[in-house]
């Protein structure tokens, strides 16, 4: 990692983060830092709790104990506070805490986490496939258009111009992914690479400060994962998003990542750049399960 | 296998037929050609053979049938199972739409004056269940919530009018708005707490709900009347009132315009705003769904869960959803009490809210096409087959079973619509 990117305050920080489901452990306080306009790599075997780190950040799961924070340019948001919390006891006596935090209980929940800029995909595509693919990033534009039934019910100027500037970026979008002839077609009915990319156009379409892609190559062909790792590559050259991702294709990972984490069992067992990670012992170990690890159950 | 084949295959038919009628004998055999006698029984083993015989000779010529050209292409369109329900549709504008909408709505403005009182009241009542399915439909057609209470909101609809009127002394005109807003609020006070739920919860939750509000009316003699109901209003306009001495205030129309009094008039008035409200509301849902309400809602009924990781509120949108639902169930209670002159709670059970449903799975879930025939078929056809009054039910759940099985998204396919960028012309 060079030294100018550490000097940055991190866009999202991880500070002892652990996720118990029931009486199992599935992270066990989990450290890291995104640092802005980074690639950023989650690896780590099958099970290693990837996809509960990523649940975690998206604010999909709230975490047991720990603190997300999420820092785009001059805000700072506590991935916790926007699911809402419980009350405690000091709440009772500030009426503008409590007050905050019955706000966020009724009112709060993953989708303030993405509107906050933190826009994900899923390991298993979810797109609303009994829509078209223009529809599909319509509806991710939804916070950003006119939105009042009786402007659209009457087809005001307003609510006509907000709808074709919705159409033209979303058409921006599916150009920019290289799925500009699919735009009228069923999500569902387009082929699995189409329907990964769509996922990161729809995604892209919140205008997020941070993308977090979980396992973006998976189903891929050689090709499609070339095609693939350039557009996500792009995604952080011209559009300025970081990248946090999940993958397991290595060689894509090793190619366009600055930084890896890497977790095993509920725990970081190493972060660095490519190379470091690389040659990393333990992270061998975790990987191939070779002699270190046969070493360790005999002693 | 038989696609293959180009030619009529009587051999094939034959098979079929001969399956058919054993397995017709074996069914109906023990229940046909048995009868109790008292204690014992008496074989009446010709009944099955002609039964099982009919039901033969109608596979034989059904399987050949299905064997000619027209009756495969038939075929192959009503299986299409495995294709996609759902159509984009062309770019073309199509005018022609625009005339044909025009038409029907200039023949439904006429229709009342050409029909005899009691095919105004069918009218009246199948149009009042178009409205119902219209309302449905936004709920679980689009937003993908099973509501099996929507009743519930028919009735705060209908009370509402003859309540109103009762206590407040409120007309028709007022009680349409009020009735809109009191059951959309009623139906917020239900989904805030409740839409966090998914699918079987929030059926049943519903459909506790919809019998509340039915054993309140029910209950509470002194302010709804119990089961002896309540009588409503008849619509007025402009203080002109459609019954033979005034009633409201007003002036008979008939003393008014020095004609002579029609007794079919108050109906034709009640048909034509409720048509022109029906109109409406078809332009209104066909345009939501075009508008990002609409679109988050038919977002949220494909997956939940990629809607909030795009920063869609689900709780607020279902909830708009139910709103919007309930408040268009209202309306429609409004005009049911005015139809029938007369309220009480029997008119609001269970069935009422099945036959909804049914009308909006029949239609197709999402398809405003299909609800409003599904509605008018569904209210229309019992009234056309009255010598079959017996075997509605009957009739009813085979329309379902089949239409589960050849037309499991409904009769009409729902069509997306399609955008066409500025760049995309190239």
């Amino acid at each position: 990692m060079s030294p100018k990117i550490l000097s940055m305050t991190p866009l999202l920080k991880v500070e002892g983060l652990t996720m118990r489901f029931g009486g199992i452990v599935a992270l066990n306080n989990v450290n890291f830092q995104v640092q802005p306009g980074s690639i950023t790599a989650l690896i780590g075997p099958n099970g290693a709790g990837k996809t509960t780190v990523f649940n975690c950040v998206t604010g999909f799961y709230r975490a047991t104990e720990g603190r997300l924070t999420f820092s785009p340019e001059g805000h700072t948001y506590n991935i916790g506070k926007l699911l809402g919390e419980p009350f405690q006891a000091a709440d009772f006596v500030k009426p503008v805490a409590f007050a905050e935090r019955l706000y966020y209980k009724m009112f709060g929940g993953s989708h303030r986490v993405a509107s906050a800029g933190i826009a994900r995909t899923f390991q298993n595509i979810r797109l609303f496939r009994e829509m078209t693919a223009f529809e599909n990033l319509l509806v991710a534009q939804h916070h950003r258009l006119v939105r009042n039934p009786i402007l659209g019910l009457i087809r005001s100027a307003s609510y006509r111009r907000s709808e074709a500037e919705a159409v033209e970026r979303a058409y921006f979008w599916l150009k920019a992914l290289n799925l500009a002839d699919a735009g009228n077609r069923l999500a569902g009915e387009l082929p699995y690479g189409h329907q990964r990319r769509l996922e990161i156009a729809r995604a892209m379409c919140i205008n997020p400060k941070m993308i977090c892609l979980d396992e973006p190559a998976a189903g891929l062909n050689p090709a499609e994962t070339a095609e693939l790792s350039e557009m996500i590559q792009m995604l952080r050259r011209e559009h300025g998003v970081t990248v946090l991702l999940i993958e397991h294709d290595m060689s894509l990972v090793m190619r366009i990542s600055e930084h890896i984490v890497v977790l095993d069992h509920g725990e970081v067992i190493c972060a660095g750049d490519p190379h470091t990670v690389a040659n990393d012992p333990k992270v061998i170990a975790a990987y191939l399960g070779t002699e270190s690890t046969e070493e360790a159950a005999r002693a | 296998m038989s696609r293959q084949m180009q030619g009529v295959s009587l051999v094939h038919a034959l098979k079929d037929a001969l399956l058919v009628g054993v397995m017709a004998l074996l069914v109906l055999g023990p229940i046909s050609g048995l009868v109790l006698d008292g204690y014992g029984f008496v074989n009446e083993l010709e009944r099955p053979l002609i039964l099982a015989l009919i039901a033969a000779t109608g596979r034989f010529f059904i399987s050949l049938a299905a064997q000619t050209e027209g009756g495969r292409a038939w075929l192959d369109r009503f299986s299409a199972k495995s294709a996609h329900g759902t159509t984009v549709e062309s770019g073309e504008k199509k005018r022609a739409w625009v005339w044909i909408l025009l038409g029907i709505f200039v023949a439904g403005l006429i229709l009342p004056f050409l029909l005899t009182k009691y095919w105004l009241t069918v009218f009246i009542l199948a149009m009042i269940y178009v409205l119902l399915g219209m309302g449905l439909n936004i709920v679980v057609g689009l937003a993908g919530l099973l509501d099996l209470g929507y009743v519930a909101f028919y009735a705060i609809g209908a009370y509402m009018l003859a309540l109103g009127s009762q206590y407040l002394g409120i007309g028709f005109w007022t009680a349409l708005p009020l009735a809109a807003i009191t059951a959309g609020v009623a139906g917020m006070v239900l989904g805030f707490p409740v839409l966090r739920m998914h699918g079987d919860y929030l059926a049943i939750v519903t459909l506790g709900f919809g019998e509340i509000i039915r054993l309140i009316l029910n209950n509470w003699l002194e302010f709804t009347g119990g089961p002896n109901g309540a009588s409503a209003p008849a619509p007025t306009f402009f203080g002109l009132e459609f019954s033979r001495v005034a009633k409201q205030g007003g002036t008979p129309y008939h003393e008014f315009f020095g004609v002579e009094y029609n007794n079919a008039m108050g109906y034709i008035f009640t048909y034509i705003v409720l048509f022109l409200v029906v109109s409406l509301a078809i332009m209104f849902v066909t345009r939501l769904q075009r508008m990002p309400m609409g679109r988050a809602w038919e977002a949220l009924r494909e997956d939940e869960i990629a809607c909030r990781s795009l920063g869609i509120n689900h709780v607020t949108v279902k909830l708009t959803a139910f709103m919007m639902g309930a408040g268009i169930g209202g309306i429609a209670g409004v005009f049911f009490a005015t139809y029938q002159g007369f309220v009480n709670p029997s008119s609001f059970t269970f069935f009422e809210s099945a036959l909804v449903l049914a009308i909006v799975v029949l239609g197709g879930l999402g398809s405003t096409l299909g609800v409003i025939l599904a509605a008018l078929v569904l209210t229309i056809m019992p009234e056309v087959l009255r010598e079959f009054a017996d075997y509605r039910v009957l009739a009813f759940g085979i329309l379902m079973v089949l239409m589960m099985l050849w037309r499991p998204r409904g009769l009409i396919r729902p069509v997306r619509p399609a955008f066409f960028p500025r760049g995309a012309a190239a």
